[in-house]
C-alpha cells in the first residue's frame, strides 16, 4: 500500500468532519455539497448568501494554500472531455435524483446515522468502484 | 454573521479535502480501485478521511440536536426518511459518473481553483445535470398537477 496516507487522510478528515458540525451549530445546515451547489442553481434557489459563501469559502482555500507554499496539486483527469463531460452529467443529475453526495450522504448522513444515506453511500461506492474496475482492468486500462 | 460563518466552514472543509488529498481525483480512484488490493496498489486513504470525520461529525451532530444553532433559528435536519428508486437510481448514476474521473462534486467545485480546463469542462456538465434534473423534477410534478386537475372522466 506504497500510496496509502493515512495520517494527512485523518487531519483532513478530521476538519473535514469539524467544517461540517460548524456549519451545524453556527447556521443549522448540512454540510453537503450538492444541496449548497444546486442551491445557487436553481431559479427560486433559497438562501443564496450562505451557500455562495461556502463556496468562496471552499475556493479560497486552494488560493491560500498557493499563497502560503503549499503544494496545490494539478489535477489528473482523462484526456477525452466527452468522458469528462458525462461523468459531470451523470454526478450533476444523480446527486440530485439520489438528494446527495460523499459529503451530504457519506459524512452528515452517516452521521445521523440516517438509513437513507447508509444505503446510498453503499451504491454510491459500490458503482463507482465497479466502473473503475471495468475501466481501469477491463478495457485495457 | 451567517456568511460570515459559511465562509469560515467552506474555507475549512477545503482545506480538509486538500490535506486529506482528497482534491486529487488520482487519489480517489486509488481508493475506488478495489481490484489493486491483491497487488497491493490499493490506497484505503478515502476511507480513513471518512471515518475520522465521521469521528467528528457523530459526537458534533448529537451534541447539535440539543441546541439551536448560533446564527439561524433552527437547524435544518433532513426530514426524508423512505428509501424509494430515486435514492437508488440517483446514488448509483452518482457512483458511476464519479468512478469514471474520479470527481464528486466538492473536489470538483474546488478544483476551479486551479484553472484546469477540464475541471471547467466537468463543473458545466455538473451544473447542467443539476439543472436537468431540476427541469425534470418540476415539468414531472406539472404533469401531474395537470393529469389530476384535467383528466378525463373515462380515464
Amino acid at each position: 500500500m506504497a500510496n496509502f496516507t493515512p495520517t494527512s487522510a485523518a487531519i483532513g478528515g478530521a476538519l473535514i468532519g469539524l467544517a461540517a458540525v460548524l456549519l451545524m451549530r453556527l447556521n443549522g445546515r448540512i454540510a453537503g455539497i450538492t444541496g449548497i451547489v444546486a442551491g445557487l442553481l436553481e431559479p427560486q434557489g433559497s438562501d443564496r448568501a450562505w451557500r455562495a459563501a461556502f463556496i468562496v469559502g471552499l475556493l479560497a482555500a486552494p488560493l491560500s494554500a498557493a499563497l502560503i507554499g503549499y503544494a496545490v496539486p494539478i489535477p489528473r483527469l482523462p484526456s477525452n472531455f466527452a468522458v469528462i463531460a458525462a461523468a459531470g452529467l451523470l454526478v450533476g443529475f444523480g446527486t440530485r435524483l439520489g438528494n446527495g453526495c460523499t459529503s451530504g450522504h457519506g459524512i452528515c448522513g452517516i452521521a445521523r446515522l440516517s438509513p437513507r444515506s447508509i444505503i446510498a453511500t453503499g451504491i454510491f461506492m459500490a458503482a463507482a468502484m465497479i466502473v473503475v474496475a471495468l475501466t481501469r482492468h477491463l478495457v485495457g486500462g | 454573521m451567517r456568511a460570515l460563518a459559511s465562509l469560515f466552514c467552506g474555507f475549512m472543509f477545503g482545506w480538509g479535502l486538500l490535506i486529506s488529498g482528497m482534491i486529487r481525483p488520482d487519489k480517489v480512484l486509488g481508493f475506488l480501485d478495489v481490484l489493486a488490493i491483491p497487488s497491493g496498489n490499493w490506497d484505503p486513504s478515502l476511507a480513513v478521511v471518512m471515518a475520522a470525520a465521521l469521528a467528528v461529525t457523530v459526537p458534533g451532530y448529537a451534541l447539535a440536536r440539543r441546541r439551536s444553532p448560533l446564527f439561524a433559528t433552527q437547524n435544518q435536519w433532513p426530514k426524508q426518511t423512505a428509501i424509494d428508486r430515486p435514492l437508488l437510481a440517483g446514488a448509483a448514476l452518482f457512483g458511476i459518473g464519479w468512478g469514471l474521473v474520479g470527481l464528486c462534486p466538492g473536489p470538483g467545485v474546488e478544483n476551479l481553483a486551479t484553472g484546469s480546463p477540464s475541471v471547467v469542462v466537468f463543473v458545466a456538465a455538473m451544473a447542467i445535470g443539476m439543472f436537468a434534473h431540476h427541469l425534470w423534477e418540476t415539468r414531472g410534478a406539472a404533469s401531474v398537477a395537470r393529469a389530476v386537475t384535467v383528466a378525463p372522466p373515462d380515464g
